[in-house]
């Protein structure tokens, strides 16, 4: 139930810094949740990851697939992935969901560091 | 524990941060770059086609309507919004590349690349790249008309550029990581001077010194003649210059220096040049004078052209602009049509400056020690320190070689005279050929263009055609600017200018058309002293043959001229080469290959076995003819090709013919079966690597991105013919820009297309949608609007409201 609560969470905020703050939005969204929801070993990193892994993901298809993906494909030409934009996409989420959970930990480590919930 | 884990993952999440955040060369930040709210995902989009747009300082709305193939036709109410919708669309195509040329012109790119540009920033200080846009820019700031229309150009730019937020930037900006900054009315000015250093930067007196070092004048003269036999000038040979008054200065008693120069500035590409030519009523199908133009310039994405229909109530405008610059450079209205190709005359000397001592404070001139003046450049370098480069300047101009740059000593230097220094008033040319109606007003805009020098053809409604030769030539004497001067001497120095109205030029001729394409602007009885300075022998000759060759031209005669990819040069050559080569030490693989050429029509057609089997036997042979210029540690260039040509057929015997690393001595006849071998082998290579050898496989032209050719966003292997010295004049990544062809018809019809598309943005489906019907030698038909209401073939149009 927490892992649904951070995933949701996490996306919510990230799509809402997202409108107005640099990239680095979902590490702020990443924190938050992080500091807020509390979660239990792998899952601090990877409920965010997965969360800002698909926002990104998701987002990213929506801007280019409209214009065929003209640009998804050049620049998956010029970082060697053959014009595959299926790769660049993942990559994309990979680099979006890593930079999110990373800020999660932090945030979990925050918060045990307030000492709120610690037994 | 709990303290440690804190600051772990505290450091883990900021190195994270960091890492996709800063540029690691050579990735761009990856967050950023990547993220859909800041990064490329955005560029991911053909063109945004907002119905109202709303600008500062506009006095009323603009109508744009964008055709098919996303050129703009603006409708202004008068010249000030007309340019400022200019600045505007033009900026919402090509930001970046506006920015990066001029960035490139004022010797800027270490900024943005880094110190891996610092020796090409030095040479564009060095050149007085700067100093040239500032003179530039003071003759314009003296004509209020002009300087309005800047301010104009100016603001359009500026307000495109504010309503960008860095989400918005274009993926270059995005992939190198930078952002760009106003423009001012100077980036207008550096524009002009790349397009001058292009043009009219290329000469060779300081290997042309060297040359007469090392074999003497008697050498030289015979290797470098003034005047080929076969001149097939600009301005036709028959023109009577009797009447004209002409004083040319006496050529002063007394030495060149005899320096040894082993290392020269870097030149631009001696393949820069044009064709153009008019037909006048009496040879035109229809009785309309018709008129073309290709500017041959290196095949960049985004192009250097962008086209535009630039409407007022009062003039109405169609044609290639150059994005930076006011108003259209080679197009059409109603009443007239104009075109350029470069007049490739010797515009930049050199002369050899002896300073006092090594403060270079002051210099010998005339008898007496005169100050210099000092011009620090400062280049601002991308994670390095700031490097300055001081420039010593005298009356010449800038002392490009001295001790700290390419020099060879303490106490002296070269000093630069160039007309691309003068600084002229380029853009009132370009903005009163755009309203032009007749033959007189197209005279009277062209007294203003000083430099690069021009072949300005010209064809009007009213029948008329003309071509001058324009720009503000020095009045020299026999032999001045061949070579290195002395710059202690004044009868050295420039003497004066050629009158404006002795500029060669040609109106409505018997022979009922013109053309140039940068050979020889005139014959031997031209006045005027002109040098050979590699004027072009061949294009110019296929032109001229053609239009002397029948009564009446067509459209379609235009296009296939256009597209002609006869290569007059092999035709001068291999019929001689094959007759006179022994073929019995050939193998068998070798006499194929040499079948292809016997059987080959001389047409450097995609398809050709023979066109491949022909340009690598010559480029070897060429190099075989020079290899001592290469050989040699100085600085020379070899002679032109025409001259080649001339000694291997009749001069077999000449010592040129020696290759310097055999034993042997060899003659011409050596030389051909020696360079058949070496040519046999790229052959095979090429076959090998691409399963045939046509010509069009071989050759594989490309359009380049402007940074370095960017293989993603580039084009390769396009399918076309032609070479370098043919009419159809795409080589490998250099060759045809823009080919217009206008009827004046009331109204105009006129056919254009460029090796590029209007979008500068790579992520647009108008990138590059154009380089497939250049490819193919096919043409837009462009529609000249002759109103906003009812306009036909429309994409979408767009409203430019003044903003409250």
């Amino acid at each position: 139930m927490k892992k649904l609560t951070n995933f949701i969470l996490t996306l919510v905020l990230g799509i809402t810094f997202s409108m107005f703050l640099p990239w680095w939005a979902v590490m702020l969204a990443g924190f938050i949740s992080g500091a807020i929801v509390r979660l239990r070993k792998a899952a601090v990193f990877f409920v965010p990851f997965l969360a800002i892994a698909l926002f990104w993901i998701v987002n990213a298809w929506l801007l280019s697939n409209p214009n065929d993906f003209i640009l998804a494909r050049k620049i998956a030409t010029l970082f060697f992935l053959n014009g595959n934009v299926v790769l660049l996409l993942l990559i994309t989420g990979l680099l979006g969901g890593i930079a999110a959970g990373v800020a999660a930990v932090f945030g979990n480590q925050c918060r045990l560091m307030m000492g709120k919930e610690n037994r | 524990m709990k303290l440690l884990k804190f600051l772990l993952s505290f450091l883990l999440a900021l190195s994270v941060f960091l890492a996709l955040n800063t540029k690691i060369d050579p990735l761009p930040p990856l967050g950023k770059f990547l993220s859909p709210n800041q990064g490329i995902w955005l560029n991911d989009v053909s063109e945004d086609n907002t119905e109202e747009l709303s600008i500062k300082g506009l006095s009323a709305p603009v109508k744009v309507h964008y055709d098919k193939h996303l050129i703009p036709h603006v409708f202004a109410q008068n010249n000030l919004d007309l340019y400022r919708s200019q600045g505007y669309i033009t900026a919402k195509h090509r930001l970046w590349q506006m920015e990066f040329q001029t960035h490139a012109s004022a010797g800027r790119l270490s900024e943005i690349v880094g110190s891996a540009a610092l020796d090409y920033d030095r040479s564009q200080r060095r050149k007085g790249m700067l100093f040239g846009a500032e003179k530039a820019l003071e003759n314009m700031q003296k004509d209020p008309e002009i300087l309005g229309y800047l301010k104009a150009y100016r603001d359009g730019i500026n307000s495109y550029i504010e309503s960008l937020s860095p989400s918005k930037y274009p993926v270059e900006y995005k992939l190198l990581d930078y952002a760009p900054e106003p423009w001012t009315l100077k980036k207008t000015a550096l524009l002009l001077m790349y397009m001058t250093d292009m043009l009219a930067g290329y000469e060779t007196d300081l290997e042309f010194t060297n040359f007469i070092n090392n074999y003497g004048r008697e050498r030289f003269d015979f290797l470098f003649p003034d005047f080929f036999d076969a001149n097939d000038p600009v301005i036709p040979a028959e023109t009577d210059w009797s009447d004209w008054e002409v004083t040319v200065p006496d050529t002063p008693e007394g030495d060149f220096p005899m320096d040894y120069i082993t290392d020269v500035l870097h030149k631009p590409n001696p393949d820069n040049g044009s064709n153009n030519w008019a037909v006048g009523p009496d040879k035109s199908y229809s009785g309309n004078a018709i008129l073309a133009n290709d500017p041959h310039l290196q095949l960049n994405l985004p192009s250097i052209w962008y086209v535009m229909q630039l409407a007022t109530p009062e003039k109405n405008t169609f044609g290639a602009t150059l994005p930076g610059a006011l108003g259209i450079v080679i197009g059409f209205n109603n009443h007239i049509s104009w075109g350029v190709t470069n007049a490739t005359r010797d515009v930049r000397d050199w002369y050899k400056i002896k300073f006092k001592d090594e403060k270079r404070e002051e210099y010998w001139h005339d008898n007496q020690w005169k100050p210099t003046t000092k011009r620090v450049e400062e280049i601002v370098i991308r994670g390095r320190e700031t490097f300055y480069d001081t420039v010593v300047y005298t009356h010449h101009g800038p002392v490009s070689y001295d001790t700290s740059f390419k020099g060879n000593g303490q106490k002296m230097g070269y000093a630069m005279q160039w007309t691309g220094h003068l600084g002229g008033n380029n853009q009132r040319t370009l903005i009163e050929l755009n309203g032009a109606r007749n033959y007189h007003e197209y005279e009277a805009a062209l007294v203003h263009f000083v430099a690069p020098a021009q072949n300005f053809v010209f064809s009007s409604r009213d029948g008329d055609i003309a071509l001058w030769i324009q720009g503000r030539f020095p009045n020299k004497w026999k032999g001045q600017g061949k070579f290195l001067m002395d710059g202690t001497n004044p009868e050295h120095d420039w003497q004066g200018w050629i009158p404006q109205a002795h500029n060669a030029h040609v109106k409505n001729p018997e022979r009922g058309f013109v053309s140039s394409a940068n050979q020889h602007p005139v014959d031997k009885s031209y006045p005027y002293y002109v040098f050979n300075d590699g004027y072009e022998m061949y294009r110019n000759r296929v032109i001229n043959d053609f239009f002397r060759s029948k009564k009446k031209f067509t459209i379609q005669d235009f296009k296939d001229l256009h597209n002609n990819n006869y290569n007059l040069k092999a035709a001068e050559l291999l019929p001689h080469m094959l007759k006179v080569m022994p073929t019995d030490g050939l193998s068998e693989e070798e006499l194929a290959y040499l079948n292809d050429a016997k059987a080959w029509n001389f047409y450097n057609n995609t398809d050709s076995k023979g066109a491949s089997v022909w340009e690598a036997w010559w480029s070897k042979l060429n190099r075989m003819v020079w290899d001592e210029l290469r050989a040699d540690t100085l600085a020379m260039v070899p002679p032109f090709t025409y001259q080649t040509i001339n000694l291997l057929k009749n001069f077999p015997d000449d010592p040129f013919m020696d290759r310097v690393n055999t034993p042997e001595i060899e003659t011409a006849t050596d030389l051909f079966v020696a360079s058949f071998k070496e040519g046999v082998k790229e052959l095979n290579t090429w076959k090998e690597r691409l399963g045939n050898y046509n010509w069009g496989d071989v050759k594989a032209t490309y359009v380049g991105h402007l940074l370095q050719a960017l293989p993603a966003f580039s084009r390769f292997n396009l399918p076309i013919g032609g070479n370098s010295g043919i009419v159809n004049a795409t080589s490998r990544n250099h060759g045809p820009s823009w080919r217009m062809i206008v009827e004046m018809s009331d109204p105009p019809k006129a056919l254009g297309v460029y090796p590029g598309g209007q979008s500068g943005n790579p992520g647009s489906k108008y990138y590059d949608d154009l380089v497939d019907i250049w490819a193919a030698g096919e043409y837009l038909e462009l529609q000249f609007m002759q109103s906003t209401e009812n306009p036909t073939g429309v994409l979408f149009t767009q409203t430019l409201n003044p903003k409250q």
